[in-house]
């Protein structure tokens, strides 16, 4: 993938439509007016409840890590090994990889505090930086820092 | 034998592995003829058909294999429903004589997977010469594959068994012993594709594909067929004594399907509804999890093993390590599970699966499982699990005739 000099970048798009860039990174899910159960892409009901009125909610950036796999066999095209992990934000559960890990069990504890960052997928011809999230733990080790969509790049 | 129960009547399942000469016609009709030859009937005795093929799910394997085997002009369902689909297209022949529509009803379900890599879990897409362009449900500018996380199969098991692990233990060495046992188990199953035993230290050393399923605690993708003939309770009493003291009875057939979940919306849930068709199976059959002989549950990764002990309840909540611990399901143990080697070493052409697992227990209750055989086997479950999700239990007993 090119990777457009960050000279001329023109504008950033995030990698779905849940994530929000500004004014700091974090999720958005759809959340049911009648019983509060949340989704990530639209629906036409709630599925818990029937409801049809639904508004958008903000999802905490930090969380604790649910479960998680390190994928070492993946499709052509998917850097691997991954860390692909569940992520409880606050009572709602979130997909997403860890950032900032090393892909090894030793360095990933179940229930280990995490929270949202975000990392650069390159810039299109027209210098639009593709944005996509993760989460890293909390109180990374001294000399790392959180990936920022200014800095946009993934440390793994 | 009560007139409205079901019976298998004829069941066979193909050789699993690889079939380069056959096509999923050969395959499937190769399994009907068995199991009609099984049941001593001919298709012009049969009054409905459910068939499956997932991966050639517009293809009406059913009309085709009509065409190889006889076309007689009964009423044919063609389904679909994921790792359940052969369970489905069972079910769907039970119903037709629950319903009185049907006396004699075949089901089948065939799949050719030799040598298909990952299942599910596409490629990202480089940026287009158009820029960064938003797509599908969630706005996506990429695949999101290795981006939000995975929906590889091994990857999306592998996150199954390390949630339950979170809560009630578990590690990587236990999930590989899940696997050895199955591989243990799969030397005395001719038609197994794998038949090789595997120590729990080969299997963690082997390829890692999604922590912590290694490549043999995954299902192997391979070819085969299954069939099985249903008859009615009343139909089979006209039946031979032979016919009658082979018949297997269907005490309950049950299909659900997820019901919401907070966390299902992001990882798939295998055991709401599990759970849900476990105990309405139990209900219905009038059989506890203590009495079940044998256990053919849907191991399609070593990491779901263990959560359908829990999920069948074969052990109290909780508590499926230390079930496991007690080798209780070891074919010597208490509630032998996956005496045919499950589908880590026997294999999982997805179609056949809900019905070779019936063949499997059926065989035990027949007296005819030969150097596997679980002895004195009365009672058994099989269970699959269609990711999306579909959950099919069957309890099977043996004829009291």
């Amino acid at each position: 993938m090119t990777q457009t000099p960050a000279s001329v970048i023109t504008g950033q798009i995030p990698i779905v439509d849940y994530l929000v860039l500004r004014p700091e990174p974090h999720l958005r899910a759809h959340e049911c007016a009648s019983c509060a159960a949340r989704y990530f892409d639209r629906r036409n009901a709630c599925a818990r409840c029937s409801g049809t009125r639904f508004a958008d909610v903000d999802v905490p950036t930090a969380g604790v890590l649910s479960t998680y796999t390190i994928v070492t066999f993946a499709p052509p095209g998917v850097d691997a090994p991954f860390v692909a992990a569940i992520v409880d934000c606050g009572g709602t559960s979130v997909r997403g990889k860890l950032l900032n890990v090393t892909p090894a069990p030793g360095d990933i504890a179940l229930g280990m505090p995490l929270r949202l960052a975000t990392y650069s997928l390159g810039a299109d011809s027209g210098g639009v930086e593709a944005i996509g999230y993760g989460f890293e733990p909390v109180g990374p080790p001294a000399g790392h820092q959180a990936s920022t969509p200014a800095e946009g790049k993934e440390i793994r | 034998m009560s007139g409205d129960d079901v019976w298998v009547l004829g069941i066979h399942m193909t050789k699993f592995g690889k079939h380069p000469d056959k096509d999923v016609v050969d395959l499937a009709s190769e399994s009907v003829l068995g199991a009609l030859a099984d049941a001593d009937v001919t298709m012009a005795d049969v009054d409905v058909i459910g068939a499956g093929n997932l991966m050639g799910a517009s293809s009406g394997i059913g009309q085709q294999v009509q065409k190889q085997v006889g076309q007689t002009g009964i009423p044919v369902y063609n389904v679909v429903n994921a790792c359940a689909t052969g369970a489905t297209a069972l079910r769907v022949a039970y119903l037709e004589i629950k319903a009185g529509e049907a006396e004699i009803g075949l089901a089948f379900g065939v799949e050719k997977l030799a040598g298909a890599g990952l299942l599910s879990g596409g490629a990202p897409a480089a940026v287009s010469a158009d820029g960064w362009t938003r797509k599908g449900r969630l706005g996506a500018v990429t695949g999101l594959e290795g981006h939000t996380g995975t929906s590889s199969m091994p990857g999306v098991f592998a996150q199954i068994g390390l949630d339950y692990a979170r809560r009630y233990g578990g590690d990587f060495e236990l999930f590989a012993r899940i696997a050895e046992k199955n591989h243990a188990h799969s030397t005395l199953n001719p038609l197994a594709a794998h038949q090789k035993p595997m120590s729990a230290e080969q299997i963690m050393a082997d390829v890692m594909v999604a922590y912590p399923n290694t490549r043999p605690m995954c299902s192997a993708n391979v070819d085969g067929a299954a069939a099985a003939v249903l008859v009615s309770g009343e139909r089979l009493k006209k039946l031979s004594p032979q016919q009658r003291r082979r018949a297997v009875k269907i005490s309950a057939s049950v299909l659900t399907s997820d019901p919401w979940q907070e966390s299902c919306q992001v990882l798939p849930d295998v055991s709401t509804l599990t759970k849900a068709a476990a105990r309405k199976a139990y209900a219905m059959a009038g059989v506890d999890p203590a009495d079940l002989d044998l256990v053919e549950l849907h191991d399609c990764f070593a990491t779901a093993e263990l959560v359908h002990y829990d999920n069948l309840m074969l052990c109290a909540e909780g508590e499926a390590v230390d079930f496991f611990n007690s080798r209780a399901t070891w074919r010597d143990g208490a509630t032998p599970v996956n005496v045919s080697g499950g589908l880590e070493s026997k294999g999982h052409p997805i179609a056949a699966t809900g019905i070779a697992n019936v063949w499997e227990v059926a065989t035990h209750l027949r007296g005819e499982a030969g150097p596997r055989q679980i002895e004195g086997a009365r009672v058994g479950l099989t269970h699959v699990i269609g990711l999306g999700q579909a959950c099919a239990i069957h309890i099977l007993e043996r004829s009291a005739a």
